[in-house]
């Protein structure tokens, strides 16, 4: 009896709810990481996507615009239901977003299936970037080897003779080291792969002793989330500031950096990392995202959040080229394909399996003139850099 | 009309299953071709359950590794998958046979352990199974497996289209409900369920009950290895995520809710998790909190789960009747 | 031979031994005396780091921190046995793990409600970020001070189980608990006492670990699994054996992150010993407690005269 009330209840409400759907807007599906610890991240992304949509009038060309934001939990089956649901029950035109490279793996068929585009504002796992290509799928972030890759190369250029990597041993713990390795011509006198999963690893203290007594001069490591702000603390509690440089990818951002700020950590005040994007980037489409989402969360937001900003003016770029008529699948993928937009990293072009070719930085933590800690570019690591999977795909 | 159940209970579960049997048409009529997905993973799990209440509610073993075997049945359609073998048949083979001598050799080991200790050492082995399968790079680890295309039959068992992997589905619940039904009502079940409330008495009688406890035991991990290869398919996706101690963790509560040791009980109850996890997280982020009272208070106040109620209102059906 | 990696090892696995001991404590007496099995305890790991950081960050002072989380810790473990867990002490184990699962979704919710989603950085003042040098051996002071607190702990909690009158209650109850209750003993009484001061050091756990990593939601489901495996490898119900089982899968945990990948590169090449050095070592303490479960099952200093 209750399994029958709660099922016609959800079923009532479901008919209610799809009687209201428009017909003259663009439907977009969001999928990120709102709840769990990681939550924060998502909260960047949504944050970021309201702003752009604010910006843009919630309207594409002539169509309004309807955003359905989803949470994935930080589980692929999770995301791929509420993918699934999207594509099947909401009927969006646009799927973006995926934080995590597995979700969006474990997502991607439903979407692709559906002759739906499919924009990943984060996740760049080579597979999709490779093999699996698909047309319909677009990318406003990155691959997962670049960024690595930019930093093995920016350790060549101001001659770092030895490293030590530590990184969490999964999927996309060992792409960092890996894609390190793959450009750095120096030697790498030790790897930790610390245990990931449910039951992180958070105390580092046996794999910094081991970094220490290996004598490297410096220290890469990739440390996501929580992970990082665990690490970086017990960096400068072991003293290490001094004997051995910090180099990170994807550890320090504008989401850990107003934490560790509070916290006092200032070990990581002049450590170094490679992104593609920086808040302090003088272009105009930047300079107002920036301080628009400053003045309104009063943090900086994260390379994540911009490149959210970036699906949705990348999505309206799309839809005014082709003045609103989403039926011509062909002509959307022509005019996303042309990345015709002011994109906040500034302009890129799109490879032939959909992924950006753009500049990769060098970028310091340093304290901005009011004082809170941000991140400012040094120097450019490479120019309209390609991924090295491209060669994989073929289309 | 002597051939309708008789109790509040069981015309409840004749119509739960007729409803369930009807659902795509009932969906497609509705437009609401989504809530077949849901379906769908509520009735794989509903399997699983009812797999576990076989050893947890008739036999009194509390396994907290029995998601395991979920993971075993999905890896065995996956990892055949990724060297492009993808006939059904095979996975189906592969999946019965993997978490049946898995079974057999951790079973041996964990039912020499009794109570907080079984528990306790079946969580160990699927930790164990968790982990190695998260060392395997070639097959993707944590970042999982993707699988394109489904376990392929001869067309007319098809599971390719989502109609027709939802009456696989459904069949192979009425196989397992039928299945535990008739094992429980032989002598096989009386000694099992016997075993639990005294085990010194069975053994007295002259049965060895760890060789019939051992038996059931495989058994169930068998049917939930077939609840793992529909997963796989249905999911296209399989990570080590899903064996781990949370997920076993999940399935128990399903089996509580609808009510241990009865046949519908485990069905029930999945159905009411899944259906009450969509719809709460579709009011609030904070859903977990509404969930985590509910259990508490299903616990504190709910004696029997859904199945005790029932119960309750067949009685009074009978007081009156 | 690298002594000052070792020795800084050795150091790590007793710390992590002794945080494994403080959360295994409470939970090995409250299973062992009142039968009850708490997924939650963790949840207690979790409410005393971000207590104390609160706390904090309110008074700037550390060992407020501390002292007043402890109290706070005490009082919430108080509050769950009154409400909940006394009114299931009878009741079937599966009950407990239903409504202790439900508890820790309760708690997990409740935090990120009250502290949002993000984490807690708790800052030390600077004494305690400093390190000691000897020679060439560098031990941050932080770390040294939780073997300390730990240490100072077992040796309060040794001193309470065994010689006072407390503690024979305790070690009765864990024994053999119809007795207790036929001698007349409050019962009730002891059973909050022992329940809450088990929440106090799961609480106590927290806040030390917290300013290495952070305070977050549900820190303290994952070790609350290892936390089990110390009970039972330690024998249900003894603090003897909680104390000897942390320290041995304490190091065995530190220990082989350290050295098992070198071990491992003996006998296959590189790259496999990379990734099954993390997998093996994870799987380990699990081999352990199977191992005492098959041969050993009532655990390895189990309570005097205790029935399995």
């Amino acid at each position: 009896m209750l399994v029958k009330l709660i099922r016609t209840a959800i079923i009532a409400s479901a008919i209610i709810m799809t009687g209201m759907a428009q017909a003259a807007s663009v439907k977009i599906g969001f999928v990120t990481t709102l709840t769990t610890p990681a939550g924060v991240i998502g909260e960047d992304m949504k944050n970021s996507v309201e702003l752009a949509l604010e910006h843009i009038g919630y309207k594409m060309g002539k169509l309004d615009v309807e955003l359905i934001m989803e949470d994935d939990g930080f589980k692929p089956d999770i995301g791929k239901q509420k993918t699934d649901k999207l594509v099947k029950q909401d009927d969006v035109d646009f799927v973006a977003g995926y934080i995590w490279s597995h979700v969006l793996l474990a997502s991607a068929k439903s979407v692709l299936d559906a002759d739906k585009f499919l924009i990943s504002a984060n996740a760049g796992p080579s597979q999709i970037a490779g093999k699996r290509c698909d047309k319909n799928f677009f990318s406003t972030s990155w691959q997962n080897d670049q960024t690595p890759m930019a930093m093995g190369e920016y350790l060549n250029q101001v001659g770092v003779k030895s490293i030590y990597i530590m990184a969490p041993n999964y999927a996309a713990g060992k792409d960092m080291a890996n894609g390190v390795e793959s450009t750095f011509k120096g030697q790498v006198k030790g790897k930790d792969l610390t245990k990931w999963g449910a039951d992180a690893q958070l105390d580092f203290s046996a794999e910094l002793a081991k970094a220490r007594a290996s004598g490297a001069e410096a220290l890469y490591v990739f440390y996501p989330g929580k992970a990082g702000g665990a690490f970086i603390k017990q960096y400068q509690q072991a003293g290490l500031q001094d004997k051995m440089p910090l180099y990170t990818v994807f550890t320090v951002d504008s989401i850990a950096l107003p934490k560790l700020q509070k916290a006092g950590l200032s070990g990581v005040l002049g450590s170094k990392m490679t992104q593609e994007w920086s808040p302090d980037m003088k272009n105009q489409a930047n300079e107002r995202f920036v301080a628009d989402y400053l003045k309104r969360h009063g943090k900086y937001p994260s390379f994540y959040g911009a490149q959210s900003y970036d699906a949705i003016m990348l999505i309206k770029s799309a839809v005014e080229a082709t003045a609103g008529n989403l039926k011509d699948k062909d002509a959307i993928r022509k005019a996303l394909m042309a990345a015709n937009f002011d994109s906040v990293r500034g302009r890129y072009t799109y490879g032939s399996n959909h992924m950006p070719i753009q500049n990769f930085y060098l970028r310091e933590v340093v304290a901005d003139a009011e004082g809170r800690w941000t991140t400012k570019i040094i120097r450019t690591v490479y120019e309209n850099h390609q991924d090295p999977h491209a060669k994989d795909c073929k289309m | 009309m002597n051939w309708l159940p008789a109790s509040v209970s069981g015309r409840s579960y004749a119509a739960l299953l007729l409803v369930l049997a009807a659902a795509p048409f009932i969906l497609e009529w509705i437009d609401q071709p989504f809530y077949l997905d849901l379906l769908s993973r509520a009735l794989i799990l509903g399997i699983a359950a009812v797999s576990l209440n076989l050893i947890l509610g008739f036999g009194g073993m509390v396994s907290l590794g029995h998601a395991a075997y979920i993971g075993i049945g999905a890896y065995c359609v996956g990892i055949p998958s990724y060297y492009d073998y993808y006939n059904g048949w095979l996975h189906m083979a592969l999946a019965l046979s993997v978490s049946a001598s898995f079974a057999l050799v951790t079973g041996a080991i964990s039912l020499r352990t009794k109570g907080v200790y079984f528990i306790m050492i079946t969580m160990a082995f699927s930790q164990m199974v968790y982990f190695t399968f998260l060392s395997l790079e070639e097959y993707g680890a944590d970042d999982g497996l993707v699988i394109y295309s489904r376990s392929e039959f001869p067309a007319w068992l098809s599971m390719d289209s989502s109609t027709s992997l939802y009456y696989w589905i459904f069949a192979v619940l009425l196989l397992a409900l039928f299945f535990t039904h008739r094992l429980v009502h032989a002598r096989f079940g009386r000694v099992i369920v016997g075993a639990k409330f005294n085990e010194q008495r069975m053994q007295a009688l002259g049965f060895n009950t760890y060789r019939y406890r051992l038996a059931c035991y495989v058994i169930s991990a068998m049917i939930c290895s077939l609840a793992g290869m529909l997963f796989g398919n249905f999911t296209g996706f399989i990570s080590p995520d899903m064996m781990g101690w949370a997920r076993s963790g999940e399935l128990i509560f399903m089996v509580i809710i609808g009510g241990v040791a009865t046949l519908f009980g485990p069905l029930v109850g999945t159905l009411v998790f899944v259906l009450l996890e969509e719809f709460l997280s579709a009011i609030t982020v904070y859903w977990h909190l509404i969930f985590g009272i509910l259990l508490v208070a299903l616990v504190l106040f709910g004696k029997g789960g859904i199945h005790g109620w029932l119960s309750r209102l067949d009685r009074k059906a009978a007081d009156h009747g | 031979m690298d002594w000052n990696l070792l020795i800084t090892q050795l150091m790590n696995g007793l710390q992590l031994g002794l945080l494994l001991f403080l959360l295994a404590s409470g939970l090995t007496l409250i299973f062992g005396i009142m039968d009850f099995i708490n997924l939650s305890h963790g949840s207690f790991y979790m409410i005393g780091a971000y207590f104390c950081g609160s706390i904090v960050a309110y008074t700037g002072s550390f060992l407020l921190g501390v002292v007043i989380g402890l109290v706070g810790v005490f009082i919430v473990g108080a509050l769950v046995e009154w409400f909940i867990a006394r009114k299931l002490y009878r009741e079937d184990h599966l009950d407990h793990v239903l409504v202790t699962f439900g508890l820790i979704l309760i708690f997990d919710t409740l935090v990120h409600l009250l502290w949002g989603a993000s984490g807690m950085a708790i800052p030390l003042p600077d004494i305690l970020n400093g390190r000691l040098t000897l020679g060439e051996l560098v031990l941050p002071t932080y770390r040294l001070l939780i073997i300390f607190a730990g240490l100072l702990v077992a040796a309060i909690l040794y001193f309470l189980v065994s010689k006072t009158r407390l503690g024979m209650l305790i070690r009765a109850g864990a024994s053999n608990r119809g007795m207790v209750e036929a001698l007349g003993i409050n019962i009730n009484r002891l059973f909050l006492i022992v329940f809450a001061l088990g929440a106090a050091m799961a609480g106590l756990a927290g806040m030390l670990i917290a300013p290495i990593t952070e305070a977050s939601i549900g820190m303290g489901n994952d070790i609350i699994i290892i936390a089990f495996v110390v009970v039972i490898v330690g024998g249900i119900g003894s603090v003897k054996g909680a104390f000897y089982a942390a320290l041995i899968i304490g190091m065995i945990d530190t220990m082989s992150r350290s050295y098992l990948d070198l071990l491992l590169q003996l006998a296959m090449p590189d790259n496999y010993a990379e990734t099954a050095a993390p997998a093996l070592s994870a799987m380990l303490v699990y081999i352990l407690m199977a191992g005492v479960l098959a041969f050993r099952p009532q655990g390895l200093f189990p309570p005097a005269g205790m029935k399995l």
